[in-house]
């Protein structure tokens, strides 16, 4: 199977390969995917806190050339965008941007599913965080 | 300098095949069936190579039928068979779970036909164990069907004590020896079966030669049915320049097989070595004895193999996945899942296969290169949870 060379590109000069504090409060993490099926995706956003926007995004990857360049394309695609614009990111973008054949569209659907994990996490903590913020404000109001 | 791994997909063509191709190419035109000069020149080519492939498996000539490849042949040797014995009532077909797809998808489809068909298992050695064998077949049995030595992990298996077992019950016998034969001696009558396949491509001769041998007496159905070609068994002009090739393939490794056996598996021995020593977490697939000289099957921990395969091929190093004819599916290796291997270790493995033209520089120039593209996978990628 061809691999089309901004698969190629992406897979030889990963972008944002790493990884940030899972505890941080503006920190999201999606972890998508299963090991048996031979692919699992493990991506996080982190968010201004003042702007809402995506600052910086990370990723590590246990799969294919296509699988790595997907979760490499979307950390790409993420940093500078808000929460909201992350979320429509479709995975027929990922798949159109990188020219993947039928066989590897599975990549892409990780892709997707690993950013909306990741932002869902972070619209949790943020939610928990308020919540933690008003009990702690009562007190004082 | 770029490096080629992966012979038992195919291997390129050697100086004598390529020789033999063009001289029956531009040379010879004759129709071998036609009685004038022109036929008897293209007779004489084929007549030549049937004799070189006769020699090869310790055959009589006249048992030699020319196919297209491998696949046809065990089509041919499974349908063939299956067809001439339907009428007897022997309606049972078994072959290995880790045969080649050309037996399996063969099976399948007779299966929808109403054959009876049973799979014998195999272990993580990745042999074939008779007692199997024994405990499936039964009268009704018409064909037992194991290759002698496997395209994956390479391992020969006890094709003697099956074929034994299969005469005890009335059936025949038939091996895929596409992966063995140029590689290891094969002797037909020790071997004891009544049907092999072999093909070209996969000891330096050219794509689109093959041939099943048919023990003398063997009832056989065509199925490719039309002229009186190869003695009725398989019709059709004859493919001269690919047989040619073929013939010279087989010459050349009847000639050489006892020194590039020894040549090939040091090579191979050193690269297995190598690896195992210069990566962590890799481990061999499949017994290592007794095995084809040229293969070895690797698998990686925390490695997925098509990122791998696709990191050495950016470095100019050509390895596979599986079977060649299974890439581009997602599907994981079925003779790794047959052996009973854990998922990661199916979605995890490499297979190098050496050949006659693999030199001791190359092997050193991927044992360099193995240990730094497996760091840089394994960097992609989180530590924990994968085995």
């Amino acid at each position: 199977m061809a691999y089309s060379d901004k698969v190629i590109d992406h897979y030889e000069n990963p972008r944002n390969v790493g990884s940030m504090p899972k505890d941080d409060v503006n920190v999201g993490t999606g972890l998508v995917g299963a090991p048996e099926c031979g692919d699992v995706m493990k991506l996080q956003v982190k968010v201004n806190p003042l702007t809402g926007i995506i600052d910086d995004a990370k990723f590590k990857t246990f799969g294919c050339g296509s699988a790595i360049a997907s979760s490499s394309l979307a950390t790409e695609w993420l940093k500078g965008k808000t929460v909201d614009e992350a979320l429509a990111i479709k995975n027929t973008d990922i798949v159109a941007e990188l020219s993947l054949p039928p066989v590897k569209i599975h990549c892409s659907v990780l892709a997707e599913d690993a950013i909306k994990a990741a932002i869902g996490d972070y619209k949790k903590k943020q939610a928990a965080e308020g919540k933690t913020a008003e009990k702690v404000a009562q007190p004082t109001a | 300098m770029r490096v080629y791994f992966d012979y038992n997909a195919t291997t390129p063509l050697s100086g004598e095949s390529a020789d033999a191709v063009m001289r029956a190419t531009r040379d010879i035109f004759g129709n071998a069936s036609s009685i004038h000069h022109f036929g008897q020149q293209a007779k004489a080519v084929m007549d030549d190579a049937r004799s070189a492939v006769a020699t090869l498996v310790h055959a009589e000539a006249s048992e030699i039928v020319f196919t297209s490849g491998g696949t046809e042949s065990d089509n041919f040797a499974i349908r063939g068979a299956a067809e001439a014995l339907e009428s007897t009532g022997r309606r049972h077909l078994i072959a290995s779970a880790i045969e080649h797809e050309a037996v399996l998808n063969t099976l399948r489809a007779l299966a929808r036909r109403g054959w009876r068909t049973t799979m014998l298992p195999v272990d993580q050695s990745g042999i074939i164990s008779p007692d199997r064998l024994r405990e499936v077949i039964d009268a009704d049995t018409a064909l037992v069907s194991v290759m002698h030595a496997n395209n994956e992990i390479g391992t020969i298996q006890p094709v003697a004590a099956l074929a034994a077992i299969a005469h005890e019950h009335g059936a025949l016998m038939h091996t895929d020896a596409v992966q063995s034969a140029g590689k290891i001696p094969i002797d037909v009558r020790t071997l004891g079966v009544d049907l092999l396949s072999l093909s070209a491509h996969k000891f330096n001769g050219p794509k689109g030669a093959g041939v099943l041998w048919i023990k003398r007496g063997t009832k056989m159905q065509p199925t490719v049915t039309g002229g009186k070609h190869e003695r009725n068994r398989r019709a059709g002009t004859e493919n001269i320049p690919a047989i040619a090739g073929l013939g010279a393939a087989a010459t050349l490794a009847a000639r050489k097989m006892t020194a590039e056996a020894a040549r090939v598996s040091a090579l191979r021995d050193r690269l297995e070595a190598g690896v195992l020593r210069d990566v962590s977490g890799t481990v061999v697939n499949g017994a290592r004895d007794p095995r084809v000289p040229n293969t070895t099957n690797i698998s990686f921990e925390r490695v997925e193999a098509e990122s791998l395969l696709i990191a050495l091929d950016l470095d100019g190093i050509a390895v596979s996945t599986g079977s060649a004819c299974s890439s581009g599916t997602l599907e994981p290796s079925h003779v790794l899942k047959a052996m009973g291997l854990p998922s990661h270790r199916t979605q995890n493995s490499l297979r190098f296969s050496l050949g006659m033209f693999s030199t001791e520089a190359e092997v050193d120039r991927v044992l360099e290169a193995l240990p730094r593209l497996v760091d840089k996978i394994r960097g992609l990628s989180r530590k924990t949870a994968l085995a």
